[in-house]
C-alpha cells in the first residue's frame, strides 16, 4: 500500500517542555517524523512549546507553532492551518492526551480532521487501565489481579479483595506520576489519595503487587497490512517494583529461553492487534515470575516512547521514522532498511552486542527527597553504552553517567559502599536506589554468594554473576606486580573486555590515566570499533554507527572528506539538557552544509545527535578522556589510511561535559576559542584582573580552597554572599549564604562532593568562588558571537523576570529586554564586546550581568541602573536555542562555521547570517520545574538550578507572551477568584503593584497579617487575613491559616515569596500545600506582577497563534 | 576457572583465538564447515538440530548459555553439529526451565567448541568469503591448518543417512485426530514432529524407505523433513518422492522442500553463506502478508528450474525462493522453518494448510 495521496497537510504535536518522564526522546522522534513527512511531500505543521528542541527549528516544518500545548490553542492552530490529519503518536503522552481531548470534544470531527497513527478508540483502550485489562483478558493474556476505583471508598473495597501489597496507578498519566506500592493501610490511603488527585479523570488502578518478578519490554511495529515485527527486546536488571524509566535495562533480553521469548512475542502481537494500534510503534511491558515462568502483561504504550528511542539507538532501526511512514500508508515491506539499504524494514533486528541503559537522577538537587526508587519515575536523563558483553557495556554506561564513577568499582567512590558492614549492605540493596548497583558489587566482591545477593536485591543471578566477573577481575588486576608496564596483551585484553577503563586501572595501580594509556598502547592493545547494523553482520552495512570494544579488528572505513569531531553533552541532567544537543546537532548541519564530514561522539540515547543520520559518523561512546582520545586516534588512523584529515574538535557546544575534557585533548585540535581563554574565564584571579583592566565593575569576591580562606573573603566583602564551585553548570551546589553558619554548611557540602570526585566537588584545581550577592538587581544574559577578525554580533539580550539570586536557568526571561533602557543596553553590549575581544573568542560567548537598582526607580533598571558583570562563558549557553527561535538568527550554525574559520562577513554574504527579526514581537522563556513529581519538596527558586525544561511564549506584547509562557509551563492562571499573598518585606513594594492589578481584575485578596497590613496601608481591600503558622505551631484553636484556605479550595492562586534571610521554612508548608492542591504558585513578586499584567491583557485580547516562519518572515522584508 | 587456549583456523588460513569449551577433542582438533547463526535465543535448539551435521556453528549473539539447557528444548536425541563458536559462554545459567548448563551439555554430547572469539570478525569473513571448511581446537596452529585444509565442506556430501532414524517410530495421534502422517526423516526436528502430531498419528520413518512401503502404510499425507548437507547429493529420496507425487498429499520443509523440488525436476544451488537465523522476512504471495521466519539452509531451489509450480513464498532480503506448490499434484513445501524451534511462530498456519490438503483428499 503506497503513500496516502488523500492527505496534503499533517499536524504533528510535540511533547512540550522536558519534564521527568518525557524528555528529549520526543524531540528525536518528532524531528524524524517532520523530516520523513516533508520528504514524502506533505505540508508539515508542528506545534510544540519547547524552544530548545531541534524539531522547532523553522527548517523542519512548513509552519512551526511554538505555542502552549493546550486544547484551545491547538484548536486555533487547526483553524489557521486546516490540516487534513493530526499525528499524535510521536509527541509522548502530552500529544496523545491532547489528541484525545480534541477528539472527544469533537474539535477534530467538526473540522473534518483525521487522527492518524492511532485512533481515539485504540488510545482509550491502551490508556484506560480497566479497559486495557479487560481487553487482555478477552484475548486470553494474563494480567495481574486488580480493580479500579474513583473514590477512596471504592479503593478500600478493592484492597479488601486483593490484599496488601498492591500497586496503585492513576489513569492517563506519564512516567508513573502518582504511582506507588503500598504495603501498609496507611501507605495505601496516602498513595491512593494522591493517585486519585493526579489522574485527570480521578481514576486509579489497584493491582496485586508483583514486585520482584522479572520485567521485560518488547518494541512492536505494525503496518496497515497487519504485518507485525519486534524491533527489540529489553530486560530490566532491576526487577518489578522500579519504574522502567528508573531501571537499569539491557538489550537484548538475556535470561529468556526461546520458548519463553516467543510466547512473549506472540502476546505482544495479540496485544497491539486487540488494542487496535493500526500503524506505528508500541511498547508492551511484561513481567515474568522467576519461580515458574508465568507471564503477565503489565501495560502498553500505543505510541513511540522513551523505550522506542532506546530501542532505535540499540538496534539501529529508526522506529520513529518508520512509524511516520507507516502512518501515511506505507507497509513495512515497502520501506527499505536504511542501514543495509538492500533489505526491507519488514524484519526483526538482531544484535551482536549488549546495550545497557542507566538512568541519571538529580536527588542531590532535591534536598529532603529520599533517593529511593519506586514505581514513579524520578530520573532526569539516561546514558546508554554499547559493549560486546554485558560487563563491558555496564561499566561503559556507568562512566557515561558522569557522576564521578569510572565504572562498577575501582575508583575513589568505591569506599562509600565498601565501608558499610555486610549485614547493613544486604539490607540496603533490598531497596532500589541510584547507588544500589555499587552495593551489590561490593557484596559480591567480599564473597557473599550470588544466591544470597539475589535473595536480597532480586536481581537475576545471571546479571549478578556477570558483575562478579568484574569484581574478580578487579582483584586479579590489583595483584599484578609491576603494573602497568608488566601487563601482557592477554591480560590487557581480559580487563578491557570486561569494560575496565584506563582511569579505573590507574586508580587500582596508583598511577595516572595517561601512564596506563601509554603502557597499554605500547603493548599493542588498542580499541576496535564495531558497527551497529541491525543484522549482526549478516549484510553489509552502509551506516557508520560505531561503538568501541576490544576485539581483533576495527570496522571504521576511511572516507575522503575533512572531518570535524563534535563532542556531545552526555546524559540529560538538570542544567545540561536538550539545549546543548540542539547546539551539537546544529553544528553538524552547518558544517555538513559547508562541506565538512561531521563526526559525533555522545552517549545519550534520547537525542537527535545520536541519530545515525545526523552526522556522517557516529561513535556511541562515553564522553570520557579515554573515550574521546580513542575516537581521535581512530580518526587519525583513518586519515593515515587515505581518509580525510581531522580538522579539529568542537568542545564548546555540548555544555560542561566536553569542556571538562578539553585539557586532556591535543591542544592543536581544539576549534574555536582556545582552552586557555576558557580557563581564563573560569580562573577567578585572572578573570578579576581582566575585568579590572577593562574597567567593568564586578561584585566584590574571591576564591578559596579552604574554609579559612573563605571566611576571610566574606569578612572583606560582607554578607549576603554567593558561594559556588567552578566548572559546573546549572548552579550545582550554588548557595546564597547570609551568615557564617550558612557559609560553613555550604562549604562542607562542596568539600564532601570533592572527596568523592562528584560534579561540583572541591579540588585544588577547582576552587570555590565567593562573591558578594547583589540584592534587588535584575539579571541579564547576553549571547554573542565573535569571529577571527574581531567582529562581534550580539545574538540576544535577555532580561530576567525574577531578580538576581534565582538561577538564570530557573528564571523567566524576555527578548527584547523590555525593562532595560537604551543606555543600559548600550553599556551591556559594550562590555560584552570588550570581554569577547579580551578573551579572543572565536565562536559563542555568554555573559551574565546584574543591573542593580539605583534609588527608587520602580522599573528595576531604568537609566540609572548600575551594570555589574557576573560571569562570562566563552561557549554555547543554555539560552542559545531560545534566542535563535526568538530572533530567527541561526546562532549555532553561524558559531560552528566561525569556529572552523569562517568570518561573520563571509557568512553574511553566504546568507547564513541574517539580521534578527526586529521588534514587533516579544518572546518569553519560562522554566518548568519538577515540583509535581516531588510533593514533599519546597517549591522554591534559588541559585541552584532545578528546572528540567523550558517553554517559550511568543506574542505581540510582553504581558501576552508572559501569559502564554505560564500556560505553556502548565500553570493555568485563574481568570477570577481569590489570590493569596504572603510576602517577604523586601518584596512588598512590587508585590503591592501585583496585588493592585489582581484587585483591578476583580480578584479577591487574602493575605497573611504582615502582607495584609502593607496592602491595607496602600488602600487595597483584603478580604481575609490569616495567620501563616498556627497549624504548624500546633495551635488548633487559632482559626484558619493559609494551609487551610489552600486545602479548602478557597484560593485560586498563591503568591508566596520567601524571606531573604534566616530559615526559609516559614512559607514552605504554604508552598507544599499549593503543590499538593495543584494550585498555581508564584514565588517571586516580580513573577506575580508579570502574571497580573499578563492576565490583564489575556482576559481582554484575542487568543492569537502565529508560526515562527511568519514572525521571522515579517521582519525579513 | 582454568582457561585452555584454543584457536580456529579456516581453510583459507584465517586464524581466530579463543579458549576451549565443551568436549575435549581427539588430538585437540575438530573440523567442519563454518557457518553463522544470528538467533538471539534458542541456542540449544540450534545446536541439537540435525540439519547442522558436519557444520561448526558460530553464534553472532554475544552471550550464549545464559538460560542453561533443558531436555524439553532438544531437537534430536543426539547432537550432530561439528562444533560451536561463541563470544561468551555463560559462567552461570539462570532460568526456572533449566536442567543444566550448556558447557556440560556440549561435553556430554561430545561437541567441542571455542569461546572468547571475535565472532563478528568471523561472521564478516564468512559473509564476504562464503561458508568454508575449517578446524578448531587446542592443537598447534600448524595442525589446525592441516586439518582445516583437509576438512570436507558439505558440497557433494549426502549427510542425510548419517542423521536419519534407522527404524520407524510411531507417535500416536491426539484423540479425535485420525489422520495418519508419514514423516520421511531426513534429520527431522522434534518440534516438527510435535506439530505434525497435533494433526494425527505420525510415523517417523528412515530416509531410505521405498515409496511402496510408505504407501503401504496408507498415509493421509507424507511429510518430507529438514536435513543436513547438499540436497544434490542425497540419494534415493528424490526418486522416492517422485513415486509419491499424485498418490498422497505432500508437505516439505527445508531439505524436504529441496527434495520435492528435485522430484519435480528442479535444481538447487549453494548460497554464499546460507540463511541461518530467526529474523528473515518472507512474503506469502497469496496474501501479501510478511512473516518473520526461522531459517537454516545453505542451498536453495532455483524457481526457474521448475515448471508447473506456483511460487507461494519469497524471501524479501535476497529474493530467493522460500516456498512453492505444485500445480498438478497436492504437494507444497517451504524452505524455511514454520515449526520455529527456535524462532517466531508466524508461519505455523502452514501445518493447518497441510491438514486441509490431507482432508481435501479424504
Amino acid at each position: 500500500m503506497p503513500r496516502r495521496s488523500d492527505l496534503e497537510s499533517i499536524l504533528i504535536i510535540g511533547s512540550g517542555p522536558i519534564v521527568i518522564g518525557q524528555a528529549c526522546e520526543f524531540d528525536y522522534s518528532g524531528t524524524q517524523a517532520c523530516r520523513v513527512l516533508r520528504e514524502e511531500g506533505y505540508r508539515v505543521i508542528l506545534a510544540n512549546s519547547n524552544p530548545a528542541t531541534i524539531m522547532t527549528d523553522p527548517d523542519f516544518a512548513d509552519a512551526t507553532y511554538v505555542e502552549p500545548l493546550v486544547a484551545e490553542v491547538l484548536e486555533r492552530i487547526l483553524d489557521v492551518e486546516r490540516p487534513d490529519a493530526v499525528l499524535p503518536t510521536l509527541g509522548g503522552q502530552t500529544a496523545l492526551n491532547l489528541a484525545m481531548e480534541l477528539s472527544e470534544s469533537g474539535a477534530l470531527a467538526d473540522r473534518g480532521i483525521e487522527l492518524i497513527g492511532a485512533d481515539a478508540e485504540a488510545i482509550a483502550t491502551a490508556e484506560d487501565r480497566e479497559r486495557f485489562k479487560q481487553a487482555m483478558i478477552e484475548i486470553g493474556l494474563a494480567v495481574p489481579a486488580s480493580g479500579t476505583a474513583h473514590t477512596m471508598d471504592e479503593a478500600r473495597a478493592v484492597l479488601e479483595r486483593l490484599g496488601l501489597p498492591v500497586v496503585i496507578r492513576p489513569a492517563y498519566i506519564l512516567g508513573g506520576r502518582g504511582t506507588g506500592i503500598a504495603s501498609t493501610p496507611a501507605e495505601f490511603d496516602l498513595i491512593a489519595g494522591r493517585g486519585l488527585a493526579a489522574s485527570p479523570i480521578s481514576e486509579i488502578l489497584i493491582e496485586r503487587s508483583i514486585a520482584g518478578w522479572k520485567e521485560y519490554e518488547l518494541e512492536v511495529m505494525r503496518d496497515r497490512a497487519d504485518n507485525c515485527v519486534i524491533i527489540c527486546s529489553i530486560e530490566n536488571v532491576d526487577p518489578m517494583g522500579v519504574h522502567t524509566g528508573d531501571s537499569i535495562t539491557v538489550a537484548p533480553a538475556q535470561t529468556l529461553s526461546d520458548v519463553e521469548y516467543q510466547e512473549m512475542r506472540d502476546a505482544a502481537f495479540a496485544c497491539i492487534r486487540r488494542v487496535g494500534v493500526e500503524t506505528g510503534g508500541s511498547n508492551v511491558q511484561f513481567a515474568v515470575n522467576p519461580a515458574n515462568g508465568d507471564q503477565v502483561v503489565i501495560e502498553m504504550n500505543p505510541r513511540v516512547s522513551r523505550s522506542s528511542a532506546l530501542a532505535s539507538k540499540a538496534t539501529g532501526f529508526p522506529i520513529a521514522k518508520i512509524a511516520a511512514k507507516l502512518a501515511v500508508g506505507y507497509t513495512l515491506d515497502e520501506i527499505p532498511n536504511d542501514i543495509t539499504r538492500v533489505t526491507p524494514a519488514s524484519f526483526e533486528p538482531v544484535i551482536d552486542y549488549v546495550v545497557t541503559k542507566i538512568p541519571r537522577w538529580a536527588f542531590e538537587k532535591l534536598p529532603g527527597v529520599e533517593p529511593r526508587l519506586g514505581t514513579q519515575m524520578q530520573s532526569v536523563g539516561e546514558a546508554m553504552a554499547i559493549g560486546r558483553t554485558f560487563p563491558e557495556s555496564l561499566q561503559k554506561a556507568l562512566r557515561s553517567l558522569e557522576q564521578g564513577r569510572s565504572g562498577l568499582n575501582a575508583d575513589p567512590a568505591e569506599v562509600l559502599v565498601d565501608d558499610v558492614a555486610t549485614g547493613d549492605l544486604l539490607a540496603d540493596v533490598a531497596v532500589a536506589s541510584p547507588d544500589r548497583i555499587f552495593g551489590v558489587e561490593s557484596l559480591l566482591r567480599r564473597g557473599v554468594p550470588v544466591s544470597e545477593v539475589h535473595e536480597a536485591c532480586g536481581i537475576d543471578p545471571w546479571f549478578l554473576d556477570q558483575m562478579l566477573a568484574i569484581s574478580e577481575e578487579r582483584e586479579a588486576l590489583v595483584a599484578i606486580e609491576g603494573a602497568p608496564a608488566s601487563l601482557i596483551p592477554p591480560e590487557w585484553r581480559r580487563a578491557k573486555r570486561l569494560g575496565f577503563g584506563d582511569a579505573q586501572l590507574a586508580w587500582l595501580w596508583g598511577t595516572d590515566e595517561s601512564a596506563v594509556r601509554s603502557a597499554r598502547l605500547a603493548a599493542g592493545v588498542e580499541v576496535t570499533y564495531k558497527t551497529v547494523d541491525t543484522c549482526a553482520a549478516e549484510f553489509e552495512a552502509s551506516t557508520p554507527y560505531h561503538y568501541g570494544t576490544y576485539e581483533d579488528t576495527s570496522e571504521v572505513e576511511p572516507s575522503s572528506g575533512e572531518k570535524v569531531l563534535i563532542l556531545g553533552s552526555g546524559p540529560n541532567r538538570i542544567g545540561q539538557g536538550i539545549e546543548f544537543d540542539y547546539c551539537c546537532v546544529h553544528a553538524c548541519f552547518a558544517l555538513a552544509d559547508a562541506g565538512f564530514e561531521t563526526v559525533m561522539v555522545n552517549c545519550n540515547p534520547e537525542t537527535v545527535s545520536t541519530d545515525y543520520d545526523t552526522s556522517d559518523r557516529l561513535y556511541f561512546e562515553p564522553l570520557s578522556v579515554e573515550g574521546v582520545l580513542n575516537v581521535i586516534d581512530s580518526e587519525r588512523r583513518s586519515a593515515e589510511a587515505g581518509g580525510g584529515r581531522l580538522v579539529g574538535v568542537i568542545v564548546a557546544l555540548g555544555g560542561q561535559t566536553p569542556l571538562k575534557l578539553a585539557g586532556a585533548l591535543p591542544p592543536e585540535l581544539i576549534l574555536g576559542t582556545s582552552p586557555r581563554s576558557i580557563d581564563l574565564a573560569e580562573d577567578r584571579d585572572r578573570w578579576n584582573s581582566l575585568c579590572a583592566r577593562l574597567e567593568i565593575p564586578q561584585p566584590a569576591g574571591g576564591t578559596a580552597t579552604t574554609i579559612e580562606a573563605a571566611r576571610s573573603i566574606v569578612e572583606r566583602i560582607g554578607f549576603p554572599a554567593l558561594i559556588r564551585p567552578s566548572y559546573v553548570l546549572g548552579g550545582r551546589a550554588m548557595e546564597i549564604v547570609y551568615d557564617v553558619d550558612g557559609l560553613e554548611s555550604a562549604w562542607s557540602a562542596i568539600a564532601a562532593d570533592g572527596s568523592l570526585g562528584r560534579e561540583g566537588g572541591l579540588a585544588a584545581e577547582r576552587p570555590v568562588l565567593i562573591d558578594r550577592f547583589l540584592e534587588d538587581a535584575t539579571e541579564v544574559d547576553v549571547d554573542a558571537i565573535r569571529d577571527s577578525t574581531g567582529e562581534v554580533i550580539i545574538g540576544g539580550i535577555m532580561e530576567h523576570v525574577e531578580e538576581a539570586g534565582v538561577h538564570s536557568g530557573d528564571s523567566a526571561c524576555v527578548i527584547p529586554p523590555v525593562g532595560l533602557s537604551p543606555e543600559t543596553i548600550a553599556v551591556i553590549e559594550g562590555h560584552t564586546r570588550s570581554i569577547a575581544a579580551a578573551l579572543d573568542v572565536r565562536g559563542l560567548i555568554n555573559v551574565q550581568f546584574a543591573v542593580k537598582r539605583v534609588g527608587d526607580d520602580e522599573s528595576a533598571s531604568g537609566s540609572g541602573g548600575q551594570v555589574f558583570v557576573i560571569e562570562a562563558n566563552p561557549r554555547a549557553s543554555r539560552t542559545v536555542p531560545f534566542v535563535a527561535k526568538a530572533t530567527g538568527v541561526p546562532l549555532v550554525k553561524v558559531a560552528a562555521r566561525v569556529m572552523c574559520g569562517a568570518t561573520l562577513a563571509e557568512l553574511r554574504a553566504e546568507g547564513l547570517l541574517v539580521a534578527p527579526s526586529a521588534g514587533k514581537h516579544v518572546a518569553v522563556k519560562e522554566a518548568v520545574l519538577p515540583w509535581n513529581r516531588f510533593p514533599d519538596i519546597d517549591a522554591l527558586l534559588g541559585p541552584e538550578m532545578r528546572s528540567t525544561g523550558e517553554v517559550m511564549g511568543i506574542d505581540r506584547s510582553f504581558p501576552l507572551a508572559f501569559a502564554k509562557s505560564q500556560l505553556a509551563a502548565g500553570d493555568r492562571m485563574p481568570q477570577s477568584g481569590t489570590v493569596f499573598f504572603s510576602l517577604a518585606d523586601r518584596d512588598k513594594r512590587i508585590g503591592l503593584q501585583a496585588a493592585r492589578r489582581f484587585h483591578e481584575l476583580g480578584f479577591d485578596l487574602v493575605a497573611t497579617s504582615g502582607t495584609a497590613a502593607a496592602f491595607v496601608r496602600e488602600g487595597l481591600p483584603v478580604a481575609e487575613v490569616v495567620a501563616k503558622l498556627q497549624r504548624a505551631e500546633g495551635d488548633p484553636e487559632g482559626g484558619l491559616d493559609g494551609v487551610d484556605l489552600i486545602e479548602g479550595g478557597r484560593v485560586q492562586l498563591v503568591v508566596n515569596s520567601p524571606r531573604g534571610r534566616g530559615p526559609r521554612a516559614d512559607g514552605a508548608h504554604l508552598r507544599r500545600a499549593a503543590g499538593r492542591a495543584g494550585i498555581p504558585l508564584l514565588t517571586t513578586a516580580a513573577a506575580a506582577l508579570a502574571a497580573a499584567n499578563g492576565l490583564a491583557e489575556w482576559m481582554t485580547a484575542d487568543l492569537q497563534v502565529r508560526s515562527l516562519q511568519s514572525y521571522h518572515r515579517d521582519h525579513d522584508g | 576457572m582454568t582457561i585452555t587456549p584454543a584457536a580456529i583456523v579456516l581453510a583459507d588460513g584465517t586464524t581466530f583465538e579463543g579458549e576451549a569449551i565443551g568436549a575435549e577433542l581427539p588430538g585437540g582438533v575438530g573440523s567442519g564447515e563454518f557457518v553463522f547463526n544470528t538467533v538471539m535465543t534458542g541456542y540449544q535448539e540450534v545446536i541439537s538440530d540435525p540439519s547442522y551435521a558436519g557444520q561448526v556453528i558460530t553464534f553472532t549473539s554475544t552471550h550464549i548459555g545464559n538460560y542453561g539447557v533443558t531436555p524439553l528444548d532438544d531437537e534430536a536425541r543426539s547432537v550432530h553439529c561439528a562444533g560451536v563458536v561463541v563470544r561468551d559462554l555463560a559462567r552461570r545459567h539462570s532460568n526456572q526451565r533449566s536442567a543444566g548448563d550448556l558447557d556440560s551439555f556440549l561435553r556430554s554430547n561430545g561437541v567441542g567448541g571455542v569461546a572468547g572469539v571475535d565472532t563478528r570478525r568471523l561472521t564478516r569473513h564468512l559473509r564476504d568469503h562464503g561458508a568454508m571448511p575449517g578446524a578448531f581446537g587446542t592443537a598447534a596452529a600448524s595442525d589446525l591448518l592441516a586439518a582445516a585444509q583437509a576438512a570436507e565442506g558439505t558440497d557433494g556430501r549426502d549427510l542425510v543417512a548419517s542423521v536419519s532414524t534407522d527404524q520407524t517410530v510411531v507417535h500416536a495421534g491426539p484423540a479425535g485426530a485420525d489422520r495418519r502422517i508419514v514423516a520421511l526423516d531426513l534429520g527431522i526436528k522434534a518440534t516438527i514432529v510435535r506439530h505434525l502430531n497435533a494433526l494425527g498419528e505420525v510415523h517417523v520413518i528412515p530416509a531410505a524407505t521405498p515409496a511402496s512401503e510408505i504407501l503401504a502404510l496408507r498415509p493421509d499425507g507424507v511429510f518430507l523433513s529438514n536435513g543436513p548437507g547438499d540436497p544434490g547429493a542425497v540419494s534415493t529420496v528424490p526418486d522416492t518422492v517422485a513415486s509419491l507425487l499424485g498418490e498422497v498429499p505432500i508437505f516439505g520443509i527445508c531439505m524436504g522442500h529441496q527434495m520435492l523440488a528435485t522430484a519435480l525436476g528442479g535444481v538447487t544451488h549453494k548460497l554464499p553463506f546460507g540463511h541461518h537465523g530467526g529474523n528473515h522476512p518472507v512474503r506469502d504471495e497469496s496474501t501479501g502478508r510478511v512473516e518473520i521466519t526461522s531459517q537454516n539452509h545453505n542451498y536453495c531451489v532455483d524457481p526457474d528450474s521448475l515448471a508447473r509450480i506456483e511460487v507461494t513464498h519469497v524471501n524479501l532480503n535476497d529474493g530467493t525462493l522460500e516456498g512453492f506448490r505444485s500445480l498438478d499434484v497436492p504437494a507444497f513445501a517451504v524452505q524455511y522453518h514454520p515449526e520455529a524451534g527456535p524462532g517466531p511462530h508466524d508461519s505455523r498456519y502452514l501445518f493447518d494448510r497441510f491438514a486441509e490438503l490431507m482432508d481435501a483428499r479424504a
